[in-house]
């Protein structure tokens, strides 16, 4: 089979003939796309596509994998010296005279490592993009380090990796590996892959699986065993390096790369939770990073000063370039998770009834490390105008990788002052807006099929009860018990759901809250009354920002934020009589 | 001495405007100082030196005595991350680098005069602090209206807090000693020798504690804070104002003295002392361009 759209060519190099793919304008920069171990050159058919549109993008099957013939014999046919000549050989014939940006997968990763830190390679790779494969002379020092001190952290490490890497050793059995590739491994697969990976089924992997399964065990062979035994001393890279880490890989622990900064200077680090297999589950998020890595690198060779590719925040490897929308972002919590989002680098959509709160807000985000920033004006109530909303965002700016259904309203008083009305507004914003999120970004997510996550604002009123609050706390325990189904069924999808609940945050919620049953005079007298307590409280809505980061990259399902929220969650479970008899408390206002 | 800019108020219009100047020319000096101190600074000068060049550049141009000795923020102390204490206010050794904002607080009395003056800046581009410095103007504006009309200070306070909130940056002058927004200066007599505690000159803290039990019987305090202490209309007097924004490590004041009469024409019950210094001349600027 082939990549649609590709021309092909044949490069004959050291005894074997290598099929070439080549797809977009040639006079664009050339990306260079090296495949792992199993594999051939079609697991990156849809990164290729979307990289065609901006680049040069060339693809070649590895000696012994796919169309590209073996070499005779395959003992020591398959070692970095050769698979370097064989890079040379296409980058020569694809991009004379003009460096290339070279990609890597897996293994694809681990001959390019050689590629970029050898002296014979110098000025032919403008960039090189990592995932999913260590340099074996990185790995060497990696272990030999933890070996001479193991101290309990390295040993542990040292025995996680090890455990990580069993099927290396089964590949270095003779025979065996081969016969189980030809055989019943072979025709199973694409279901593991499938079930285990992710993988969503197709055309991939290819027919060619078995023979490039059999003829890369040599990969191993060849290389494994000498270079760790005896890594090189000056394996430094000469050109600047990604390292793109899926955090769910369960044959490289990441933990690999915490050096790597000492042979790579100029590392420019991403992660991202998927598993191994990321070309093929995650097209579109390692497309956007790869354009974006070398448009700054070309950027930088042109003398044009480039936008720093990643922004300082914390975590800005998870999040640069991500598409984050928030709804109630004009103030509060929503402001100051829009913003740390933005420090991380990510591209933000502000949302609020608050139009003037919102436009603030993409403002100050493109201030402060969002690529770009847009304010849109949309009460989260309103079926039709959240259909739009979503409608919008999918065609103008993309599909969302984090959503914050944060927008809510207070609303205070007893069961019995409470009207209807009441009753009606206060679910229409903080359960029904929460709903349309889910129904609507979360819908888009699934079909994109590529991951995502959604954070809903809920509350510690969800699980501590209260007579003064009760169609509040109503409202935000469906937010929590939602979140939680929604979490099972998204499970599956890679799509992580978490549920937030901040307690007593010093925000405008109070001055803002609806209080049933009193007068006007009284309402504002509370209002001001509560919104003194909580500013006497004084807990800063950027220590919620950070929480929703971090249950984000941990992804964690309910985030207490405050100790009293944490506390209150705490007796929710042990206690649950001392929640009821705080339930029965008046609140001093 | 602690009622002399009270009585002046009421004084004859020219005695007045001959005290006034002597405030003025003390408060024009000390944002001099602040900017030829600015800028001097470079990367690598730390918080301690860029006080101590305050204080030289100002004793040799006469200055004695202080309200309080110079102080010099960096980085993310212009925005007091973790104040916990108030001897973090005082200068330590982080040095300045590129990017960094800045900001020079210094309040030094000359002739008996006292200034109090707060200069925010950073070295080299900084988006975020040219936008907060800019954010700055509205509240300039903000609190001479509201003390025209003669709102209790307190009320003042929390619209100048609101405005903020709104802005989206947090109110950091919450982390002064009261977590005043402004409080009152006035004459200071001066003296061959002026001990200082805890960095604020003892003189000046006499007038402050005077002021203070004068105001605790007639219902007003010379601190403008958001308590109940201050929930009082606007006391004639000199204030130095000193509104301090903060946003996410980055921090911008000014503080300048408001001229609080007890007139019954509004132009003439509050005004600026000044209005020719360093950022209402750029905030002109801006406009202009």
């Amino acid at each position: 089979m082939s990549i649609e759209g590709a021309t092909e060519r044949w490069v004959r190099t050291g005894g074997v003939e290598l099929c070439v793919a080549e797809l977009g304008d040639t006079a664009r920069p050339t990306v260079l796309l090296v495949h792992g171990y199993p594999d051939s050159k079609e697991v990156w058919a849809q990164v290729a596509a979307r990289l065609a549109e901006h680049f040069h993008v060339v693809l070649y099957d590895v000696r012994g994998h796919g169309r590209s013939s073996a070499p005779k014999p395959l003992r020591g046919g398959f070692t970095l010296e050769k698979l370097t000549d064989d890079f040379l050989a296409v980058a020569d014939a694809v991009s004379p005279g003009k460096p290339v940006h070279l990609v890597g997968h897996d293994w694809g990763s681990v001959q390019a490592w050689e590629f970029v830190t050898v002296k014979r390679t110098e000025g032919r790779i403008a960039s090189f993009t990592s995932m999913s494969g260590p340099s074996l002379d990185h790995f060497g020092h990696w272990i030999k380090k933890r070996m001479a001190r193991p101290t309990p952290r390295r040993a542990a490490q040292l025995l996680g990796q090890g455990a990580k890497s069993w099927y290396v050793y089964m590949l270095h059995t003779p025979v065996l590996p081969e016969l189980a590739w030809r055989g019943p491994l072979g025709k199973q697969w694409p279901k593991i892959l499938q079930r285990v990976e992710k993988v969503p089924a197709g055309d991939y992997p290819t027919a060619s699986l078995p023979q490039d399964a059999a003829h890369g065990a040599w990969l191993y062979r060849d290389n494994v065993r000498a270079r760790l035994r005896r890594p090189r001393a000056d394996a430094y890279a000469h050109a600047p390096v990604q390292l793109i880490t899926p955090t769910g890989d369960i044959f490289l622990s990441p933990r690999l790369y915490d050096e790597l900064e000492q042979w790579a200077p100029q590392l420019v680090r991403r992660s991202l939770p998927a598993k191994h297999w990321i070309p093929r589950t995650r097209p579109d998020q390692l497309a956007a990073w790869i354009t974006e890595f070398v448009t700054a690198n070309e950027d930088t060779a042109a003398g044009v000063a480039p936008r720093s590719t990643a922004a300082g925040g914390p975590y800005a490897d998870r999040f640069g370039g991500q598409l984050v929308l928030v709804t109630g972002a004009a103030g509060g919590i929503g402001r100051a998770t829009a913003y740390a989002f933005a420090e991380a680098g990510a591209r933000i959509v502000a949302v609020d009834r608050d139009a003037e709160g919102a436009a603030r807000t993409a403002e100050m985000a493109r201030l402060i490390g969002a690529p770009k920033a847009w304010a849109e004006t949309v009460d989260v109530s309103d079926e039709q105008a959240m259909e739009k909303l979503a409608e919008k965002v999918a065609t103008e700016y993309g599909i969302v990788d984090v959503l914050v259904n944060n927008a809510g309203i207070g609303m205070s008083g007893s069961f019995l002052d409470t009207t209807p009305e009441d009753w009606k507004k206060v679910l229409d914003v903080n359960l029904w807006g929460v709903i349309h999120g889910c129904r609507l970004f979360g819908r888009q997510m699934a079909d994109r099929g590529q991951g995502g996550h959604i954070v809903n604002t809920a509350s510690a009123a969800a699980y501590q009860p209260s007579k003064a609050l009760p169609a509040y706390s109503t409202s935000k325990a469906a937010v929590l018990m939602l979140s939680e189904c929604l979490r099972a069924e998204f499970a599956g999808q890679g799509i992580g759901v978490s549920a937030i609940c901040p307690g007593f945050v010093n925000t405008n919620i109070t001055s803002t809250a609806r209080f049933a049953g009193v007068s006007a005079d009284e309402e504002k007298r509370r209002q001001q009354k509560t919104a003194r307590l909580y500013g006497l409280r004084n807990y800063p809505p950027e220590k919620v920002a950070d929480a929703v980061l971090k249950a984000v990259v941990r992804n964690q399902a309910v985030v207490p934020v405050t100790p009293e929220a944490r506390g209150a969650h705490f007796l929710s479970r042990f206690a649950p009589r001392t929640l009821r008899a705080i339930a029965r408390m008046e609140p001093p206002l | 001495m602690a009622s002399a800019a009270v009585s002046a108020v009421s004084a004859p219009q020219s005695e007045l405007t001959a005290q006034l100047r002597g405030f003025r020319e003390v408060q024009r000096l000390a944002y001099a100082c602040a900017e030829a101190v600015a800028a001097q600074l470079k990367p690598g000068v730390t918080e301690r030196e860029a006080a101590r060049m305050q204080r030289d550049w100002l004793r040799e141009r006469g200055v004695k005595d202080w309200f309080h000795l110079p102080f010099a923020w960096f980085g993310d102390r212009t925005a007091f991350v973790n104040f916990r204490v108030p001897l973090q206010f005082f200068p330590t050794n982080r040095r300045l680098k590129a990017g960094m904002p800045f900001i020079l607080d210094m309040a030094p009395v000359h002739k008996g005069f006292t200034a109090d003056i707060g200069y925010s800046g950073c070295l080299g581009l900084n988006p975020v602090h040219d936008k907060l410095l800019a954010d700055l103007e509205p509240h300039r504006e903000l609190i001479l209206r509201e003390v025209r009309e003669r709102r209790p200070l307190r009320e003042i306070y929390e619209d100048v807090e609101r405005l903020m909130t709104r802005q989206g940056y947090a109110n950091r002058h919450r982390a002064y000693p009261f977590g005043v927004i402004a409080h009152k200066v006035d004459r200071v007599k001066e003296r061959r020798w002026s001990p200082h505690l805890f960095g604020f000159g003892t003189q000046s803290l006499k007038g402050l504690a005077s002021d203070a039990l004068h105001g605790h019987r007639d219902g007003w305090s010379p601190l403008w804070s958001p308590y109940t202490f201050s929930d009082h209309p606007p006391q004639p007097g000199l204030w130095a104002v000193e509104p301090h924004l903060g946003f996410r490590g980055t921090g911008v004041k000014f503080e300048e003295i408001l001229v609080v009469t007890d007139s019954r024409d509004p132009e003439q019950s509050a005004f600026w002392l000044d209005d020719d210094l360093p950022h209402v001349r750029r905030w002109a600027e801006e406009k202009s361009a």
